[in-house]
């Protein structure tokens, strides 16, 4: 029965309705690859009773020819989604034991649509880190194994949904994106996934970290299995006010891998020195598939390229210490209150054992760069060199329909590599975070393996809503690209 | 720009996480390094430049001004580290 948990999520949903095996057979070799599978980390909480319930209603909805898109599709759940009473702690000590008493938007919209859960989650703590070593809950590993059998990084923040997805575990998974991390960790585990325009998916229920740049998305085995799961993640959200009231399109419908007419951006200001030569040919093979598939190749300019990362980090930082002051051991997550500590004792004990390390140097970075005296020379300048960052992709737009980079600047690294110097760690994000402070879609397509055999993405963004755009030629590099590899099962 | 221990005090007061002296002087170093590499960021002309506020054009709408939630004060209350008599209970803060 394991090779049912090897069909991709649109093979998956046809079987159902040829009844090739039910929902709940599927969710049975899921819930036991979830169990299979505990020395990962990739899940939180594990819902096999979730799973299960809504396989035997996708079960009964088939026999009645009444199957909604997603009927029967197991599913993980990133944990920074609100669950109605399933605990949602988004990686942190501070949150542990919150169950919410209602469920995000998102997360709605793909039961509403029939998918199951088959759990929560892990990530970084906040969605803050780009390893996945952060979490309260301890890391996640990369199915994928590096040089002499290391163990790797999933990436991050979205490592458990990469993880998960990687290996088989769940058909598809929910993530979120603030800075590259739902494209990331699809690099770094040879996934697909798309981060949509700001806006496009609500924010409703999402615990927050950066509310300007937040968005989720979703990370799948292949570009059609992401069109299919964006589609129920979408939709215009009255509960979010930067909820975008238009159409949601047929993203599937766009997957024709022809990209006759359309001209594609290779941005000049995407080499870094020190970045291996094996990420550079990657990127100019993507561009001969992309030629190869109709395109037109021009050369563009990204002048600001370089200030993305410092001004992301004033920015989400910034947004970050105002979003986390919520966390003050009073209406939810955990209280420490010293012997005869007042209200202020509790606040500094309660957010000083709850945080974990990378989340304090955070909020302490967006406290100082908010305060009194700093704010013009930091926050408002960063505000200003984000408007030239979204105004070199608009002059960019007037010479191309999408742009080609490459998605990270190395592989998957191992364990421990860049725990210790935050700046390594952050320059991960060199190539996604001009996307995200632009508001641009963007997605991660699997285009191939390094020299070690671990794969690389590649990276499309695109113009703001087109998403069809992005996901038919992240279509067209995956038809090119022919990408098979997956990581040997050793857990 | 150079934080010192003191200064690493006194932000983390303001974002009200207790540190102690020892971890001060880890994160001065850390939040000076950061801080460094983020002034790069002073190379660039932001002379007549308007500040980015939201990335994708987008109206704040109106609504009508009725009540549409309520009534939950247990779900309310259900994650609360201590509740009493239907509110949430802290240390006392009037002496």
């Amino acid at each position: 029965m394991s090779a049912l948990t090897d069909l991709t999520l649109a093979e998956m949903a046809k079987g159902l309705r040829e009844k090739a095996f039910s929902a709940k057979e599927l969710a049975q070799v899921h819930v036991k690859a979830v169990e299979d599978a505990r020395e990962l980390n990739a899940f939180t909480v594990e819902t096999p009773e979730h799973v299960l319930a809504a396989a035997d209603a996708a079960d009964a909805a088939l026999a009645k020819g009444e199957a909604k898109p997603l009927s029967g599709i197991p599913l993980g759940i990133k944990d920074l989604f609100a669950t109605e009473g399933v605990e949602t702690s988004a990686g942190s000590n501070i949150l542990r034991g919150f169950k919410p008493p209602y469920e995000s938007t998102v997360s709605a919209n793909l039961l509403r649509d029939g998918a199951g859960m088959l759990g929560k989650l892990n990530l970084d703590e906040f969605a803050m880190g780009s390893s996945n070593e952060t979490s309260a809950f301890g890391k996640v590993i990369n199915p994928w194994r590096g040089k002499g059998n290391a163990s790797l990084v999933p990436g991050g923040s979205s490592g458990g949904s990469a993880s998960a997805v990687a290996a088989r575990l769940c058909a598809g998974a929910t993530g979120t994106d603030t800075g590259g991390s739902i494209r990331q960790p699809a690099a770094f585990t040879g996934i697909a996934g798309i981060k949509p325009t700001y806006g496009r998916c609500s924010r409703w229920g999402v615990v927050a970290f950066a509310s300007s740049l937040d968005q989720a998305g979703p990370m799948a085995r292949d570009v059609r299995d992401c069109a299919i799961l964006l589609k129920s993640m979408c939709g215009f959200d009255p509960k979010d006010s930067t909820s975008l009231d238009v159409a949601v399109p047929d993203f599937e419908a766009a997957l024709t891998g022809d990209l006759k007419g359309k001209r594609v951006g290779i941005p000049r200001e995407y080499t870094l020195d020190g970045i291996p030569g094996e990420i550079d040919a990657m990127w100019k093979k993507g561009a001969d598939m992309l030629r190869d598939a109709g395109a037109e190749i021009v050369e563009i300019s990204l002048p600001h390229t370089k200030y993305a990362l410092p001004t992301y980090y004033i920015i989400a930082p910034a947004e970050a210490s105002s979003n986390l002051a919520r966390y003050d051991g009073v209406r939810y997550g955990n209280r420490v209150v010293p012997d005869g500590g007042n209200l202020i004792d509790m606040y500094e004990a309660t957010r000083s054992a709850g945080f974990g390390d990378e989340v304090k140097r955070r909020i302490m970075i967006g406290t100082y760069v908010l305060s009194a005296g700093y704010y013009d020379a930091y926050y408002l300048k960063a505000q200003k060199v984000r408007a030239l960052i979204a105004r070199d992709f608009e002059q960019a737009w007037e010479k191309c329909d999408v742009i080609l980079a490459p998605t990270t600047p190395s592989a998957a690294f191992e364990m421990g590599a860049k725990s210790d110097d935050p700046i390594a760690m952050y320059l991960n994000d060199v190539f996604s975070v001009p996307a995200s402070l632009a508001g641009l879609p963007a997605m991660s397509v699997p285009a191939g393996l390094d020299n070690d055999g671990l794969p690389l993405g590649l990276q499309i963004i695109g113009k703001p809503l087109d998403e069809c755009g992005v996901l038919n030629a992240g279509y067209a590099i995956e038809r090119a690209a022919g990408f098979t590899a997956r990581a040997q099962r050793w857990w | 720009m150079s934080v010192d221990a003191k200064t690493v005090k006194h932000v983390a007061h303001l974002a009200r996480i207790e540190i102690d002296d020892e971890r001060s002087e880890v994160m001065a170093r850390e939040l000076s390094n950061i801080l460094g590499w983020i002034e790069q960021l002073g190379e660039v002309d932001t002379d007549g430049v308007e500040p980015l506020h939201a990335v994708i054009p987008n109206t704040l709408r109106w609504r009508e001004d009725v009540v549409t939630d309520g009534n939950v004060q247990d779900k309310v209350l259900s994650n609360a580290p201590r509740a009493e008599y239907g509110f949430y209970a802290v240390p006392k803060v009037i002496e």
